[in-house]
This record gives C-alpha cells, structure tokens and sequence, in this order.
C-alpha cells in the first residue's frame, strides 16, 4: 500500500497538516519497501483560486492508495478526489505524521 | 449620476441608507434602486413594488466533449485559475472556479470544451412610483458575485435613461464584488458604524476606494455607540463626513419588521434629509 500525508514537514515527526488542499507537504509511506518520500506543495500558497483542484493532481502523480490528512478535502477537491481510487481518512489534524500512520494501522481514523 | 454605497464592515446600515435615501429622493424625481449585493439582497425587504420583468442570467462554461479529446493537457496549462484539471483519462471542469475567460475552450485543438450557458442567478425589476428596484441575485451555491453584479448595472444602462438617478446597494468587504460595485460610480458613500471593527474596516475601503480614485464621503451609522475614533480618523484624512445616523433601539425594531425607518422614526428621516442636504451642497445630488 502506498500511504500519502498531508504534512507541515517530510519527516515521521512531523506535524500532520490539518488542510488538505493546501497542505504544505505529502509525506508518501510505501509500505512495500519501507519507503518514505515527500512533495513540496508550498508553491500552492501562490494560488488564490482552485488550490483544492491543483493539489489532487500533484497528489494523484505519485497513485496512492490511501489519503491521510485533517479536515477532509473541500468541495472541489472532494469531487476531483472521486476520480481516484484512493480511500480517504479524516481526523488526523493535530497528530504527527507516525501517530496518523499508527492511528490509520489501529482503525481510529474515519474514513470518508 | 451614480452613487454607490459600500462599507467595509459588514452590517454597517449600507441597505439602510440605499433603501432610506432612495425612498425620499424618489418622492421628487426618478431613483433607480439596484440590490448589487447579489450574494444576500436584502433591500427588497423594504421597497415593496410591484414586479414588472424578471431575466435568467447566464454564465458561460466549458463542457467536456470526450469523444473529441485527446487529453492533450493544454487546456489545464492555460488555465489560470485551476477550473479545468485533467485526472487520468478524464477532464474535469469546476463550474466555480470557472471566470468564462474562453481560454482553454478557444485553444483546445480537438474543439472539445465547446462554452455551454450555465444558469448562475437573475435579474428582477420592480416599480414602486417614482421609484425603481433592481435586485440581483445569486443562484444558491454559486460563488461568483462579479458577472451578476455586472449584468445587473448593465440591466439598468439599457433599460433606463442616464439622466436617472442610480443609487447602487453595494456588497460588504473590499474584494472584486466591491469594486464591480463601486467602479462606475461616480461618487462612493462608505457608511460605517463608530465601534474599532468599524474603524478598521473603513479605512481598508478607504484605501480601496483611493486606489480606484474615486470621489467618496463618510456616513456614521448607530451614532452614539463605541467611540470617536471615527471622527477623528475622518478629520485626520480629510474625508467628507457627510452625516450621522443616531442609534436607537427603535430603529432595530422596524428594521426587523421590514420596516423603511425614514417612515417608521422621525429622528431617522431627518438624519437622512440632512445627508441628502449635505449631498445637494457637495454637488453630489443635484
């Protein structure tokens, strides 16, 4: 399973980033090798309009399988989401980004 | 002449002052009265015409023709405000985010995002005498405010006489529904309320309206409350204040019975017939 955070960081310690489309960073765990890589989204605060749009794709780039992140997407994200087959998890806002992965692994995210 | 009244601060008397000043000006001469707060018009509260025409307003979007696409991606690199995306094999408009600029639809070369109208609000004319009440508003769930606003003034170039006196209710804040709102006007009434929200946001709307280099005065709503920082900040800056309206209890009372205040509270009217005074020595109202 290939696992993407929104994040405040690229590390495990990281803060998790309660906002998905414009989140600062995804933190993308491959459980297959161990692998732990990350995407700067930042460049997202210059967008006034469409950011939720914009990050799906960045996000859709790297094929997850699975979403980790706070809130929940907004409206526009939520429907470019849809074209994905990547399940969606809430609710880890004011973890970090191992504390979501373990909360994720224990069934204590809801998952939309 | 057109005069538009905006605010800054929300709640401020903005629809007060439009529905009161419209009201009494239309006892002597002609007022256009246009509900520009497309988002939530609230002035048909209190004008209470008849409805003599009503028009769809319409956007136009793109809509994705998929047998003719080639996902070539060029219509999400012109794209500047991220409406239209491509995911995998598919392209997807977002009908909000959406300024119909035409972009990606002119410069697909499969012609496959032909513009479609898309419903986004309408236009009501009413008539009450002397007076005439255009509202615009919005379809809920839309979030853009600017081409219905535009549509709007526009109603009212074609449909009337320019010798007509036009009195625009403004959206609050200071983003693009205000200066669509503001920007053919020829003079600005900013109408506050003496509290340090107030101050705040006058003097955002202040800057705005000097960006614009437009002509504008100052009104103090609910006169009597908080402070006189308002004052102060207006002799500071040299702007015109062009009245007070007292703050009464009384006049919170009609105003949630949709009542017009000029009618309803003699301290109001006349608060109101010395603004129109004022305007009348500034040459702003003839």
């Amino acid at each position: 399973m290939k696992i993407a955070f929104t994040t405040k960081g690229t590390e495990w310690d990281s803060p998790m980033d309660p906002r998905f489309g414009r989140t600062d960073y995804f933190l993308i765990y491959n459980e297959e090798n161990d692998e732990l890589t990350s995407i700067d989204n930042t460049d997202v605060a210059e967008i006034a309009h469409g950011a939720g749009p914009r990050t799906v794709q960045k996000l859709f780039e790297q094929k997850p399988d699975v979403l980790i992140t706070g809130n929940g997407p907004g409206g526009n994200a939520a429907m470019a989401l849809k074209q994905g087959n990547i399940k969606i998890f809430t609710g880890a806002g004011t973890m970090t980004a191992k504390e979501a992965y373990e909360a994720y692994k224990n069934n204590s995210l809801e998952k939309i | 002449m057109k005069i538009s009244i905006a605010s800054g601060k929300g709640g401020t008397g903005k629809t007060t002052l439009a529905t009161n000043l419209a009201y009494l000006l239309s006892q002597k001469s002609p007022v256009i009265l246009a509900d520009l707060d497309v988002e939530e018009p609230n002035s048909g509260f209190f004008i209470k015409g008849k409805e003599i025409h009503e028009k769809k307003v319409f956007r136009m979007i793109p809509e994705w023709d998929k047998e003719k696409c080639v996902l070539c991606g060029n219509c999400q690199r012109v794209c500047k405000f991220n409406a239209v995306i491509k995911l995998w094999e598919e392209v997807l408009v977002f009908n909000q985010l959406c300024h119909s600029c035409y972009a990606c639809s002119e410069l697909c070369p499969q012609n496959a995002l032909p513009m479609k109208t898309y419903e986004v609000g309408k236009i009501t004319e009413f008539e009450q005498n002397n007076l005439h009440f255009i509202e615009g508003k919005l379809n809920v769930g839309e979030e853009q405010a600017v081409p219905l606003i535009k549509e709007t003034i526009d109603f009212t170039n074609h449909n009337y006489s320019s010798d007509i006196l036009r009195i625009f209710d403004a959206p609050p804040g200071t983003s693009c529904p205000v200066i669509e709102a503001t920007k053919s006007a020829d003079y600005i009434i900013l109408i506050t309320e003496p509290t340090p929200f107030g101050l705040h946001d006058l003097k955002l709307a202040v800057e705005v309206m000097r960006e614009l280099k437009k002509d504008f005065g100052v009104i103090i709503n609910r006169y009597g409350i908080g402070n006189d920082d308002v004052v102060q900040y207006c002799e500071d800056e040299r702007i015109p204040l062009l009245g007070k309206i007292p703050n009464m209890k009384k006049a919170a009372e009609a105003y949630s019975k949709g009542e017009l205040l000029s009618e309803a509270i003699p301290e109001i009217r006349s608060a109101i017939l010395d603004i129109i005074k004022n305007l009348q020595d500034r040459e702003v109202l003839l």
